[in-house]
């Protein structure tokens, strides 16, 4: 697909009426005893078309994480909503509500060796979804856990199994098929391949790719690997200290960012390309990001900006869409 | 480059480890040259050997379970392993620095920081307790740490993940050594903190003129980095050369299906990613040809029978060497992609009428 093709592509899925998952001023704070609260979420609007795949980056610490276990209902909402196919979500999730969620959204976990119950054989793991949620009688739950071993490119026979006799990389595979069985909609990968070495990490790519394409998944991608971010990603969004910085196709973003950060974060990774990086001057910042119990007033990322403006310490920006580009940036520069 | 400017040598180094499954054969045979001044890489997947490489020559391996069962280390021509001090200096920490992955779990959480940093002050230069305090603060503030004085008195609970990893660089640079080991320095941290370390290693470098060997798993890391890199698998190093030589003339399938299974940023192309299939050899019953050639798409009858021990010679400044049997005279084929050396242009008419090399140079060129 040429670049025209894809961009006009991208805008039509983004211009589309009803995205699959939308959340507004999505907020999550976290009591810490003594009036103090982690601002983990502060009000994130974020919408995501069916079969569409959403990569989120930020640093560690920015809200990333809870960002996709909030959407799918594993933490509390503070405020604001969060609405699948038009229908709002409630605030608190109860048992029924899981109970009914579960075959449309699903989550794949960040590291692949404590997410995996070690006294549970595979076929356990693998199939408790389909035999809590799909009323198959054992032989129909066995069939469908060996069809989705045999897809994540594992053997049936491993069914019996434990997790710690498999390697990294199969083990993330084994939270995909667990993830995927019930043929969900929506999946929020958190993290998905950054316990795992260079050559597997491609394999789990690829097989993301592969069962997107087969399945129509839409994704929510987290991940701070920038470089496999935007080649796993249609749009890309940045988050920093709780809150979306900048939202754009995912090439656009990476080669032309706007948000001071966004050029920041995207200067600091090093490209894998000697020559490149010989040419390359240091992008690298002072200080670290502020801890989110006090939020500075203003931008947030204010005390750390190359460019940062008077305006900047008093006043919070909001996400704005630029005129030229299907961009959305959060900074008094535009 | 000749032997005398070679800070230290290691040859034909061989560790294994006693474990109740059996014995693991982690390193199995590497060589490696580190001249004064430079930044070696040792890239590799986990399980590759590379941190077990290195902790022998720190002798830093807990014996037993390990067993160094054959090779050398020599710094400045001096034999290293099994000893703890030449020329009257210590090794560890004196000569040799060290830095490790995280930060978090290898500080002493009971001492404050300016007091672990005045530890090897005391012990190897000999200062007095109120020198070598004074002394770690001018380190705090040589790692670009603000309000050294006050930091000095704080623990390691009170610092965040990179101002750790500069504490442990100034703890490591504290004797002034001319090799300072970086163990995945910067693994643990985000990018842009990555980024400041990476800084801050190459201001120090320039002042102080040490070495770097610099352990990663991170292609991009080693493109920014280093000077000359040694890829390795399974246990040894498949192969060595400039960082250019890696990055544009790989010569062995295994750097090239690194590079092939990592994105490439050219926004001129959008290739797809290519995995290497498979997983790394059990290293309980290494295999007795090349690890790599149950992974390998160009694999020959040869290569799992027999590891290649001719290197590819010279076709950079610096040595680049690639142990693989596709480089010997009879290879019958000379995969697109892999880089073979100049001289092989007219003998390659044997073979497919040096097309291929002018093909893989090209590819690996993009």
């Amino acid at each position: 697909m040429s670049h025209e093709d894809k961009q006009s592509a991208a805008m039509q899925s983004t211009a589309m009426q009803t995205p699959l998952v939308k959340t507004r001023e999505l907020t999550k704070y976290f009591d810490m005893g003594r009036g103090q609260r982690v601002h983990a979420v502060d009000g994130v609007s974020l919408a995501i078309a069916e079969r569409e795949i959403v990569g989120l980056v930020g640093e560690s610490g920015s809200g990333k994480s809870t960002f996709g276990k909030t959407l799918l209902g594993l933490h509390d909402k503070t405020a604001g909503e969060v609405r699948f196919r038009g229908e709002a979500l409630p605030a608190h999730y109860r048992a029924a509500d899981y109970q009914r969620l579960a075959g449309n959204m699903q989550m794949i976990f960040q590291d692949p060796y404590s997410s995996l119950n070690p006294r549970m054989t595979v076929g356990e793991i693998v199939g408790e979804g389909l035999s809590l949620h799909a009323h198959l009688k054992s032989a129909e739950v066995k069939e469908r856990v060996a069809e989705w071993l045999r897809r994540v490119g594992l053997q049936p026979d491993h069914m019996s199994r434990y997790p710690h006799e498999f390697s990294g990389g199969q083990r993330q595979r084994l939270g995909i098929a667990r993830a995927l069985i019930l043929e969900p909609d929506f999946v929020v990968c958190d993290e998905p391949i950054s316990a795992l070495d260079v050559s597997v990490q491609a394999q789990v790519v690829n097989l993301l790719g592969e069962l997107k394409e087969s399945m129509g998944l839409t994704l929510l991608f987290i991940a701070h690997d920038l470089s496999m971010v935007r080649y796993v990603s249609d749009r890309m969004a940045v988050m920093y200290l709780g809150s979306l910085v900048e939202i754009g196709r995912a090439d656009e973003l990476y080669f032309d960012p706007k948000h001071p950060y966004t050029e920041v974060l995207i200067g600091s990774n090093p490209e894998p390309d000697p020559k490149l990086e010989r040419g390359r001057p240091s992008t690298a910042i002072q200080g670290e990001i502020p801890s989110p119990v006090n939020v500075p007033a203003g931008c947030r990322f204010a005390n750390r900006c190359p460019k940062v403006m008077d305006v900047c310490r008093q006043v919070t920006p909001q996400l704005i869409p630029l005129k030229e580009l299907t961009r959305q940036v959060a900074c008094h520069l535009y | 480059m000749s032997e005398q400017k070679d800070l230290l040598v290691v040859e034909d180094l061989n560790v294994e480890f006693d474990t109740y499954g059996g014995v693991v054969q982690a390193v199995r045979g590497v060589d490696f040259r580190v001249a004064a001044g430079e930044t070696l890489a040792i890239v590799g997947e986990s399980g590759c050997g590379k941190s077990v490489t290195v902790q022998s020559i720190m002798g830093l391996i807990p014996m037993p379970p390990g067993r160094i069962t054959r090779g050398s280390a020599r710094l400045r021509g001096h034999e290293i392993l099994g000893q703890s001090r030449i020329d009257g200096r210590e090794i560890r920490g004196a000569q040799i620095g060290m830095i490790f992955q995280d930060p978090m779990t290898s500080l002493n959480p009971t001492m404050t920081i300016g007091d672990q940093i005045a530890e090897p002050l005391q012990v190897h230069r000999g200062l007095s307790r109120a020198d070598a305090a004074r002394e770690a603060i001018r380190l705090l503030e040589v790692t670009r740490i603000p309000e050294a004085a006050k930091r000095a008195k704080q623990y390691p609970f009170e610092f965040s993940g990179g101002m750790l990893q500069r504490a442990m660089i100034a703890m490591a640079i504290a004797c002034k050594p001319e090799i300072l080991i970086a163990d995945e320095p910067t693994t643990a941290l985000d990018v842009t903190i990555q980024a400041q370390i990476l800084d801050l290693l190459q201001e120090l470098q320039a002042e102080t003129g040490m070495a770097i060997v610099l352990i990663t798993h991170d292609l991009g890391v080693v493109a920014r980095m280093a000077d000359s890199v040694a890829v390795m698998y399974a246990g040894k190093v498949v192969e060595r050369g400039s960082v250019d030589d890696i990055f544009y003339r790989s010569a062995h399938p295994y750097t090239l299906g690194l590079r092939a299974a990592m994105p490439s940023n050219d926004p001129a192309l959008k290739q797809s990613l290519q995995p290497i299939e498979g997983s790394p050899p059990d290293l309980f019953a290494p295999p007795p040809g090349c690890g790599y050639a149950p992974r390998c798409p160009h694999a020959m009858v040869v290569c799992e029978s027999q590891p290649a021990e001719t290197p590819l010679a010279g076709t950079g400044a610096r040595d680049h060497a690639a142990h693989c049997w596709l480089h010997h005279d009879e290879s019958p084929m000379k995969p697109a992609g892999l880089f073979f050396r100049e001289s092989d242009a007219s003998r390659n008419e044997k073979f497919e009428g040096g097309s291929a090399v002018e093909e893989g140079r090209n590819e690996s060129r993009r």
